[in-house]
């Protein structure tokens, strides 16, 4: 048992959770045919099966339970703040597991040729707001009351002694609905991560039927026919904001160290996090000249890497990787989509080389208040 | 199942009346145009008035009766009340300052971590300012070295009194990247 939650707490060092997390999502969520290919190939699609699902609930049920009896882990996870991230874990997997199912299936229907569940038949299947619909709502609506209610009473908020400016409570969590923001603000200014990002990911999420206006498969639950569109939000919604909320709950301890989820809250952990910019990195380890006293002599570098990923890479890609794509969609949209998906993917880049090379910004002008 | 039922519930029930038939159930208080219209109006005047009332309310608001504004110079005591090569902690509830003391002379640093404001610890046994919210890390100093925080911690004005007291002025503060921390008034030298 000690054996298996040391094992639990080393895969949870961020880079090799997030990496076989990314590398495991996209035979999941296949994002071409390649990909589509080895997920028929290994059988993944039995996820979204009857059985998969049920087995795979108990197996996170069973994951919970034996943590229970590990008292680091309870702490967390009993936590009245942390209760809903449990079952936000459980919920996100079974809404993506419905939907899933079904578009699974109505690809299976329409390649033996059958019609599907969702085909409108006007006028017989037409259903009244009145009393089909609003009913349905109102009894969800006073479950759901209930269901609040009582979960209030029973699990009182965690009420803290009384709030004081200079005490800040170690570690400082956010309300759960913000920990993946907050876990985004530890790599990013606060007006790119609290700011920019938001908004972007918020407009990107929106445009995604804009960008994608395929008629083939639209209008029921399919898979087939959307791989990248329904992959890419899926990794928009379940890796960079699902994950990063799971995160920040159970990972994240005393001074925003990284804690496995069976490790001890030790406020005295050492951890190496000295971390420099990219103009230091540059200038004072590779050229070992020290800092130039011009801002633009400093940061040059940063800007010129951040120009060609936004300038040179959307033209590249367009003429390899992303090909297809960029025939199908015209000049403008293209350009909309790749600066899109370019600006989502500074997330995990710049988590990456903060692990991996403890790089801070790579334009960093602090004299401005414009860090990148 | 669900279209016949809905079909036969909206024209064949019987207990439902066309909405027409609704409003005429009773003709003896028949209101006339005039009339109509005078309620109207009253009705309006009176919602504009209780709106009008409420948004003077919520502008109120912006104009407090009273104003939290602590005192922003305070006397600190005497340089020897500080040891060398310690952080002081005694200002930091009151004030929100750390007072160090070092070989050469004492310093004022702000608690406001530079990245998003949280109230950042002293931690000594690691030597260090460490931020709870997003792990920023600060050398005694205030030069931050881990985590988001993009610039050091402020400093803030500090000068002797004429009976050798020391004075804190919260109100000048001292940037270290805009090169204000070789202000004489940055540091006291003792």
């Amino acid at each position: 048992m000690a054996d298996f939650k040391h094992l639990i707490d080393t895969i949870s060092n961020p880079t090799i959770l997030f990496t076989s997390t990314i590398i495991i999502f996209f035979f999941i969520f296949p994002i071409n045919d390649w990909f589509y290919k080895w997920n028929r190939r290994l059988k993944l699609y039995v996820l979204w099966s009857g059985k998969g699902m049920l087995i795979a609930a108990i197996i996170m049920a069973a994951f919970f339970m034996f943590g229970l009896s590990d008292p680091d882990f309870r702490s967390i996870v009993l936590k009245p703040d942390n209760v809903p991230i449990s079952g936000l874990i459980f919920l996100v997997y079974f809404f993506t597991w419905l939907s899933m199912h079904q578009a699974y299936e109505n690809d299976a229907k329409l390649e033996r040729g059958e019609s599907i569940d969702e085909q409108y038949d006007a006028p017989n299947d037409k259903v009244l707001v009145w009393p089909d619909l609003v009913y349905v709502e109102f009894i969800a609506l006073i479950l759901c009351s209930a269901f609040l209610m009582i979960w209030s009473i029973s699990l009182q908020a965690p009420i803290e002694e009384p709030a004081n400016p200079s005490e800040a409570p170690n570690p400082s969590k956010a309300p759960w609905y913000f920990l993946g923001l907050q876990e985004m603000l530890v790599y990013f200014d606060p007006w790119m991560a609290g700011v920019v990002l938001p908004s972007l990911i918020i407009v990107g999420l929106m445009a995604f039927p804009f960008i994608d206006n395929e008629p083939a498969g639209s209008g029921y639950y399919s898979f087939k026919n959307r791989k990248l569109s329904i992959a890419l939000f899926m990794f928009g919604w379940l890796v960079l904001w699902n994950m990063l909320i799971v995160v920040g709950t159970f990972l994240r301890g005393p001074n925003w160290n990284f804690f496995g989820p069976f490790e001890y809250w030790d406020i005295h952990k050492l951890e190496a996090l000295t971390n420099i910019n990219l103009s230091e990195y540059i200038y004072i380890k590779w050229f070992s000249t020290g800092l130039p006293d011009s801002i633009l002599a400093r940061e040059i570098w940063g800007i010129l890497l951040l120009a060609g990923y936004y300038l040179i890479l959307p033209p590249l890609l367009a003429k390899t990787v992303c090909k297809k794509i960029y025939e199908r969609l015209n000049p403008f949209v293209y350009s909309i989509f790749i600066v899109l998906i370019l600006t989502a993917l500074t997330l995990p880049i710049k988590m990456y080389l903060r692990w991996m090379f403890n790089l801070k910004y790579i334009i960093a002008i602090p004299e401005y208040f414009f860090n990148f | 199942m669900a279209e016949t039922i809905s079909k036969e519930s909206a024209t064949k029930d019987p207990g439902r009346r066309p909405p027409a038939a609704l409003g005429k159930a009773d003709s003896s208080d028949q209101i006339t145009r005039r009339s109509f219209f005078s309620w109207l109006s009253i009705g309006w005047l009176a919602f504009v008035a209780a709106t009008g009332g409420f948004f003077t309310m919520m502008l109120r608001f912006f104009f407090p009766n009273v104003l939290f504004e602590p005192v922003q110079t305070f006397r600190a005591g005497y340089p020897d009340d500080y040891t060398v090569g310690e952080v002081d902690l005694r200002w930091k509830n009151k004030y929100g300052v750390w007072i160090v003391r070092n070989d050469a002379g004492i310093y004022v640093l702000s608690t406001t971590c530079t990245h998003l404001g949280c109230t950042p610890n002293w931690l000594s046994s690691e030597q260090k300012f460490k931020c709870p919210c997003h792990g920023s890390g600060f050398f005694k100093t205030g030069i931050n070295f881990e985590g988001p925080a993009p610039r050091p911690l402020e400093r803030f004005k500090i000068v002797l009194a004429d009976d050798g007291q020391i004075i804190v002025d919260k109100t000048r503060k001292f940037q270290q990247e805009k090169g204000q921390w070789n202000d004489p008034e940055a540091f006291l030298k003792v």
